[in-house]
C-alpha cells in the first residue's frame, strides 16, 4: 500500500488544474481536472516541473485524467513537456491514466519523425571556427569562379573551332533581350549622368571662365569610363540578374540535369550564347550611352553654361580621340564578360529551392558590381601605365 | 544482346554527397527489357541512386556496369557518348521551358544526328503522337497539364531511341486514371521496343501493375534490404519494412 500526499495544486483562475500526488515509493501521479483547452488559462509547465524536481527519489510519473472535462492541444503540449522532462532524467512515465485519444496522439508525435533525409549543416559557434569556415568558403568560391571562367574559355575555344553546340535562335533572342530591350533604361540613366556631370563641371569651371571645357569633361568621362560603367551596372541589375534567375530556375526544374543526361554541356548550350550576347552588345550599348551622356551634358551647357550647340559638340568632338574610344570599348567588353559570367555562374551554382533562386539573383548582381569596380580600377591603372 | 541478359549491374556501390553517405553496399542486376523499380520510403536515396545510374553522380566506391562495361572507369567523352543511350524522364518533366514541345523533342535529334530539319520534325511529331500528344507540337510546357508534361518528358527521353529509359516518380502528382494510362503507355513501349525501364516510385498500384523486378532501399541502414519480384516480395518477404511497405493499405 502506498499513501499519497497531495501537493499544493498548480491552480489558475480557470477550471484547468493539475495536482501532484506523491507516493512513498517515489511514484508521482499528476491529476488533471477541468477544461484543458487553448481558450483557458492553464497552469504553467514550469511550475509543475519545479514541483516534480522537488520530489526526492522520483521514480515514475503517472497521470490521472478521471476529473478531466475537456482537452485539446493545450493538454498535449503540457504532457509532452512533462514526458520530455521525465525522459531527460530517466524517470518512467505511465500513460495508462490518460484518455485513449491523448495516448494515441502522443505515440504519433514519437513515431512520425521522418528525419532520415534531413541534412543540417552545423554552424560553428566559436569565432575562430567561423573565421576558418569563412576563409575555406572564400577559397572554395574563388576556385569555383576560376573553374567556371576556365570552362567558359574552353567553350569559347570550341566555338572558334566550330565544335560548340547551342541554338542560334537562342543567341538572337538573347541579343535582342540584352541589347534592344535595354535601350530605354540605358538612355535614361546615361542622359541623366551626362547632365549631372555637366552641371557640376559648369559650376567649377565657371569660376575660371572656362565653361567651354564642360564639353571636354563630359565627353571624355563618358567615352573613357562612365558610358561603359553605367551600361555594365544597368546590365548587371537587368540582364545578369535575369541570367541567374533563368539558369537557377532551370536548375530547380531539373532542366539542366536533363541536358547533362543527354550529354549536352550546359556551359556550351546555356552559358556560351549568354556570354557572346553580352560581349557583343555591351560595347554597342556603351557607345550609345556615351552619345546619350554627351547629349545630356549639352542640355546643361546650353541652358546654364551659355554655350551654343555647335560650340559644345565641336569642343566635345575635338576632345575625344581614337584611343579614348578604344579604352571605352575595351572597358565595356570586359564589363560585359563579367556581367555574363557572374549571372551564369550564380545561376549554375543555384540550389534546388525557390529561395536559392532569389539568393542566386542577388549574388549575381553583387558579384558583377564588385568585379566591375575592381576591373575599372585595374584597367584605368593599366591604360595609364602603358600610356594608352 | 538478348532479352533477360544482365543490362545494368551494380557491384558494392556506395553513394554520398561529400561525407554524407546516402546508400552503400548496393549490389543488384537489372535485366535487359525488364521494368525495374527502385523503391523505399521517403529519404532513402532512391533519386540519388537514379542520379548515379544516369551518369550525374559518381559513386564513392564500387562499379556500375552497362553491358558489362564499368561506366565510371570510362573517359568523360566516352561516358557522354554512352549517355546518349539513356533516356530520362524527370519527376516534373524537366521540359525546357523556352522551347515548344516539338523543339524539346527535336533538340537531342539536332544535337546527335545528321538528319535534315524536315526529318527531325517528322520524328518529333511521331514521338509526340506516340505519347498521345498529336497536334500539340507548338504548345509551350507552361500551356499544358502536368500529366501532358510527363508524357512529353517520355517523348523527349525516347527521342534518340535509347536502350534504357529512366523514370523518376512518373505517377507523382497524377490522378489515378492518368497514372494508370501512363503505366499502360510505359508497358506498351517496353513490349514494342524492348527498352529496359528503370523507375523510381513508391506508387504501389504502379509497382504491381508493371514491375518485373525491384530493389528495396532502407533509409535507416542506408543500404538495400532485398531485391526480387514485388508481388513475390509482398507475399513472401520476411523483412518487416518490405512487407509493411508493400502491404500498406491492406485491411
Amino acid at each position: 500500500m502506498t499513501a499519497t500526499k497531495p501537493s499544493k495544486p498548480a491552480t489558475t483562475a480557470s477550471s484547468a488544474l493539475v495536482e501532484l500526488h506523491v507516493a512513498r515509493d517515489g511514484r508521482v501521479t499528476l491529476a488533471f481536472s477541468g477544461r484543458w483547452c487553448i481558450d483557458e488559462t492553464l497552469p504553467l509547465l514550469g511550475d509543475v516541473l519545479q514541483q516534480l524536481t522537488d520530489v526526492s527519489d522520483l521514480r515514475s510519473v503517472a497521470f490521472d485524467s478521471s476529473a478531466l472535462k475537456a482537452w485539446d492541444s493545450a493538454l498535449l503540449g503540457h504532457l509532452m513537456g512533462v514526458i520530455d522532462w521525465c525522459r531527460g532524467r530517466g524517470v518512467d512515465d505511465e500513460r495508462d491514466g490518460l484518455p485513449d485519444g491523448v495516448q494515441a496522439l502522443l505515440r504519433l508525435t514519437e513515431e512520425a519523425s521522418e528525419h532520415a533525409d534531413a541534412r543540417h549543416d552545423d554552424k560553428p559557434e566559436h569565432f575562430l571556427e567561423r573565421l576558418g569556415s569563412e576563409a575555406v568558403a572564400i577559397v572554395r568560391s574563388t576556385g569555383e569562379i576560376i573553374g567556371f571562367i576556365g570552362k567558359s574559355a574552353l567553350a569559347v575555344r570550341r566555338l572558334v573551332k566550330r565544335q560548340a553546340r547551342f541554338r542560334s535562335t537562342d543567341l538572337w533572342l538573347i541579343i535582342q533581350e540584352t541589347g534592344a530591350d535595354a535601350l530605354p533604361i540605358v538612355s535614361l540613366v546615361s542622359f541623366l549622368v551626362g547632365l549631372i556631370l555637366a552641371y557640376i563641371g559648369d559650376q567649377q569651371l565657371e569660376q575660371f571662365g572656362a565653361n567651354i571645357y564642360v564639353a571636354n569633361l563630359v565627353a571624355l568621362a563618358m567615352v573613357i569610363q562612365m558610358g561603359a560603367l553605367i551600361t555594365a551596372i544597368v546590365l548587371a541589375g537587368r540582364t545578369g540578374a535575369a541570367y541567374a534567375a533563368q539558369l537557377g530556375t532551370m536548375q530547380v526544374n531539373e532542366e539542366i540535369d536533363a541536358l547533362r543526361t543527354l550529354g549536352i554541356s550546359p556551359i556550351e548550350f546555356l552559358v556560351l550564347p549568354r556570354l557572346i550576347g553580352l560581349i557583343l552588345m555591351t560595347p554597342l550599348l556603351a557607345i550609345y550611352a556615351d552619345l546619350m551622356g554627351i547629349l545630356g551634358g549639352s542640355v546643361v551647357s546650353m541652358t546654364v553654361g551659355g554655350l551654343t550647340a555647335a560650340e559644345y559638340f565641336t569642343q566635345a568632338q575635338q576632345a575625344v580621340g581614337f584611343n579614348h574610344v578604344a579604352q571605352g570599348l575595351i572597358n565595356a567588353t570586359v564589363y560585359g564578360a563579367i556581367v555574363a559570367i557572374s549571372g551564369c555562374l550564380r545561376g549554375m551554382q543555384c540550389g534546388r529551392s525557390a529561395a536559392s533562386v532569389g539568393l542566386a539573383t542577388t549574388s549575381a548582381v553583387v558579384t558583377a558590381i564588385v568585379f566591375i569596380t575592381i576591373a575599372a580600377a585595374v584597367l584605368t591603372v593599366v591604360f595609364n601605365a602603358v600610356g594608352f | 544482346m538478348v532479352h533477360g541478359d544482365p543490362h545494368i549491374e551494380l557491384d558494392d556501390v556506395a553513394l554520398a554527397y561529400g561525407s554524407n553517405v546516402i546508400q552503400r553496399d548496393l549490389s543488384f542486376t537489372i535485366r535487359r527489357g525488364d521494368v525495374f523499380i527502385i523503391m523505399g520510403c521517403s529519404g532513402c536515396g532512391k533519386s540519388t541512386v537514379m542520379r548515379s545510374l544516369t551518369g550525374l553522380l559518381e559513386p564513392q566506391s564500387g562499379r556500375i556496369c552497362y553491358n558489362g562495361t564499368s561506366f565510371w572507369e570510362l573517359t568523360e567523352s566516352e561516358r557522354k557518348r554512352r549517355m546518349r543511350h539513356f533516356g530520362v524522364m524527370y519527376q516534373s518533366g524537366a521540359l525546357w521551358s523556352s522551347m515548344t514541345l516539338r523543339e524539346n523533342v527535336e533538340l537531342p535529334l539536332e544535337q546527335y544526328t545528321d538528319l535534315s530539319g524536315a526529318q527531325i520534325r517528322e520524328i518529333a511529331a511521331y514521338k509526340l503522337a506516340l505519347v498521345g500528344l498529336n497536334g500539340f507540337d507548338d504548345y509551350y510546357p507552361s500551356e499544358i497539364s502536368g500529366g501532358m508534361r510527363k508524357r512529353v518528358g517520355v517523348a523527349r527521353a525516347m527521342a534518340l531511341d535509347p536502350q534504357i529509359l529512366f523514370f523518376d516518380e512518373p505517377s507523382a502528382g497524377l490522378d489515378p486514371v492518368s497514372g494508370r494510362l501512363l503505366d499502360e503507355m510505359i508497358l506498351a513501349l517496353r513490349d514494342s521496343l524492348g527498352t529496359t525501364m528503370v523507375m523510381v516510385t513508391h506508387d504501389l498500384a504502379s509497382i504491381f501493375a508493371i514491375a518485373d523486378d525491384c530493389v528495396f532501399l532502407d533509409a535507416e541502414t542506408k543500404t538495400m534490404l532485398t531485391t526480387g519480384n514485388p508481388r513475390e516480395l509482398r507475399d513472401q518477404a520476411d523483412i518487416v519494412q518490405v512487407r509493411n511497405f508493400l502491404r500498406r493499405g491492406e485491411t
